[in-house]
C-alpha cells in the first residue's frame, strides 16, 4: 500500500479537528498554572473561563475558539515523495471548513468577499521542506486573527543592537495590551532578513513553551524579556494581573552586516498547533495529540 | 449571586451597572463586528431600512461559528472579537442607535468611553477565546440578517439565557477597568524597563 491524496486530505480534517479541539500539553499547563497563581478576583475569573473553557471543548469534541483562524502549513516531505501533497491539503481545509466545523475566515483581501470552505488564492498557505524520514510530516497551526494583527516587524540599525530587540520586544507587548486575548505566547524572529525575520517569529511558536533556545545566550533573552512583560501587569484579557504572557520563545538566523530585522509574532493563549505524521502504508499518528 | 439582566437595556439600567460588577445576561443579543458598523451607519444615512432594531440592545462583538442542524442554524463558538477594531465607528453607532451594551473582548478607547457616558450604554468583558463557553448561554439562534456578508460579519440573533460571565469594564459613568489597568502598566513599564537595562 502506499500513501494516496486522500490518505492526506484524510489525515489533514483529522489534524485540524484536534488542533481546534485542544491544545498542546505544554500551553494548557502553563495555562493551569496561571491560574492556580492569580490571586486577585478580575484576573482568576477571566482565567477560570479560560480553564473551564478548556475543559468543555474536549468534553464536547468542539473549537475552542470560533476564530480558527486562517490554515497556515508547514510540511515536510521524504525523498522523491509522488503524493500531490499540497492539493490534500486543499480537500482537507475544505472538509474540515464543514465537517469540523471550522469558521470560514478566509476572504479575498481587498473586495471581502468570502467563499465559505476556507481555501483561495495561496490559501490554505503551504510551506515545505524536504527531510531524511519516509513518512510526511504536516504541523498547522490555526492562529486567530486578534492576535496575528499585533504582530510587527522592525527594520532595526546594527548599533541599535541587544537593546533595541528588548525595546522592540518590550513595546510590541505594550502596543498589543489587552487585544491579543492575553495571556500570550511570543514568537520573536532575530536576523536573516525582512521576511526571514517575520517567518522566523512565527516558526518560533511551533516550539514548545517549555523547551528554551538551545544557544544559551538566547535561551537567557528569552526568560529576560518574559520577565520584563511579566512585570508590566497588563493581564489576562487585558484586565489586570500577574500573568501577562506564557511563553516568549526565540528563533535567530545570520544577517547581513548592515542590518539587523527584528520580526514579533504575537500569540493569543489559545496556542493552537497540531502536527501529523502520515507513514508509506497511510497510518497516521498525532504526536501533538496523544495522551 | 451576581446581577442577572434582561434586554432590551433601558438607559436606567444601563446607568445602574458599576465598573467591576459580574452580571449575566437573558434576552436577545445581536452580533456585529466590522461590516455591520460600517453598514448600519452607511444604511442610515441613506435612509435605508435596517433589519433589527439596536435601541436598547445588547451588540456583541463576535464572528460565530454557525452550523445548520435540521434546517436550524446552532451556535458551536461564539467567543468575543477583539473590540478596539470598531473604535472608530463605535461612537457614531452609540449615537445613532442607543444601544444599551457592547459586549467585546479588549476594551475600547476614550471616544467610545465617552459616547457611553453620554448617551448611557456599557462596555460588558466577556473573556477572549471562551467560545463554548459562551456558546453554552445562547438558547437559540432565532435568525440571520446579512448573511451575504459572511458567517463571521452577519446579525446572528441570538436568545441568551445566563450569558456570561460579563464584567462591567466600561460603565456610563466615564470609568473604565482598562484605562485603570493602563495607569498602572505605565507605572510598571518603568520597573520592566530598568530590569532589561533600558533606559
Amino acid at each position: 500500500m502506499v500513501t494516496e491524496q486522500e490518505d492526506v486530505s484524510n489525515a489533514v480534517v483529522e489534524l485540524l479537528r484536534k488542533t481546534v479541539v485542544r491544545l498542546p500539553q505544554d500551553v494548557e499547563d502553563a495555562i493551569r498554572n496561571a491560574y492556580a497563581s492569580e490571586t486577585d478576583e478580575v484576573p482568576k475569573m477571566q482565567l477560570k473561563a479560560i480553564v473551564d473553557n478548556i475543559d468543555m471543548a474536549i468534553k464536547g469534541n468542539t473549537p475552542m475558539c470560533q476564530d480558527t483562524g486562517v490554515a497556515i502549513f508547514y510540511v515536510d516531505l521524504p525523498k522523491g515523495c509522488k503524493v500531490d501533497v499540497g492539493e490534500g491539503i486543499v480537500e482537507g481545509v475544505r472538509r474540515a471548513t464543514k465537517e469540523v466545523p471550522l469558521r470560514p475566515n478566509a476572504v479575498h483581501p481587498i473586495t471581502r468577499k468570502n467563499p465559505g470552505d476556507n481555501v483561495g488564492e495561496r490559501m490554505p498557505y503551504i510551506s515545505r521542506r524536504i527531510h531524511d524520514q519516509d513518512y510526511i510530516e504536516i504541523t498547522v497551526m490555526t492562529k486567530g486573527a486578534g492576535s496575528e494583527n499585533m504582530s510587527q516587524l522592525a527594520m532595526l540599525t546594527p548599533s541599535q543592537g541587544l537593546k533595541g530587540i528588548k525595546e522592540f520586544v518590550l513595546n510590541g507587548a505594550l502596543r498589543a495590551g489587552s487585544n491579543p486575548c492575553p495571556p500570550t505566547i511570543l514568537g520573536v524572529g532575530i536576523g536573516g532578513s525582512s521576511d526571514i525575520a517575520m517567518k522566523l517569529a512565527k516558526e518560533a511558536l511551533l516550539r514548545p513553551i517549555n523547551v528554551r533556545h538551545k544557544d544559551p545566550e538566547m535561551a537567557k533573552l528569552e526568560t529576560e524579556l518574559l520577565e520584563a512583560i511579566n512585570m508590566l501587569g497588563i493581564g489576562p484579557m487585558g484586565l489586570g494581573g500577574k500573568t501577562t504572557c506564557l511563553g516568549l520563545n526565540i528563533e535567530y538566523a545570520y544577517c547581513h552586516t548592515a542590518s539587523l530585522p527584528v520580526g514579533l509574532n504575537v500569540q493569543c493563549w489559545a496556542g493552537r498547533r497540531g502536527t501529523v505524521r502520515i507513514y508509506p502504508d497511510g497510518k497516521a499518528t498525532y504526536p501533538t495529540h496523544e495522551r | 449571586m451576581p446581577k442577572r439582566i434582561k434586554t432590551p437595556i433601558s438607559e436606567a439600567d444601563a446607568r445602574a451597572l458599576k465598573a467591576g460588577e459580574t452580571i449575566y445576561m437573558d434576552g436577545i443579543v445581536f452580533t456585529g463586528r466590522d461590516e455591520v458598523h460600517i453598514h448600519a451607519l452607511e444604511y442610515l444615512e441613506k435612509g435605508k431600512k435596517i433589519p433589527v432594531d439596536f435601541k436598547g440592545a445588547a451588540l456583541f462583538h463576535c464572528g460565530p461559528i454557525m452550523k445548520k442542524v435540521e434546517e436550524k442554524w446552532v451556535a458551536v463558538a461564539a467567543g468575543p472579537t477583539t473590540s478596539s477594531r470598531m473604535n472608530s465607528l463605535e461612537p457614531g453607532f452609540i449615537e445613532k442607535f442607543r444601544p444599551g451594551a457592547i459586549i467585546g473582548k479588549g476594551g475600547m478607547s476614550q471616544p467610545t468611553v465617552d459616547a457611553m457616558k453620554e448617551f448611557g450604554c456599557v462596555y460588558l468583558a466577556f473573556t477572549g477565546g471562551a467560545a463554548v463557553l459562551a456558546a453554552k448561554g445562547i438558547k437559540s439562534v432565532e435568525g440571520v440578517e446579512w448573511f451575504e456578508l459572511g458567517m463571521p460579519e452577519a446579525i446572528w440573533i441570538l436568545n441568551c439565557d445566563n450569558f456570561g460571565p460579563l464584567t462591567v469594564a466600561i460603565d456610563a459613568h466615564g470609568n473604565s477597568l482598562f484605562a485603570d489597568v493602563n495607569v498602572k502598566v505605565k507605572e510598571n513599564e518603568k520597573k520592566a524597563r530598568a530590569k532589561l537595562g533600558l533606559s
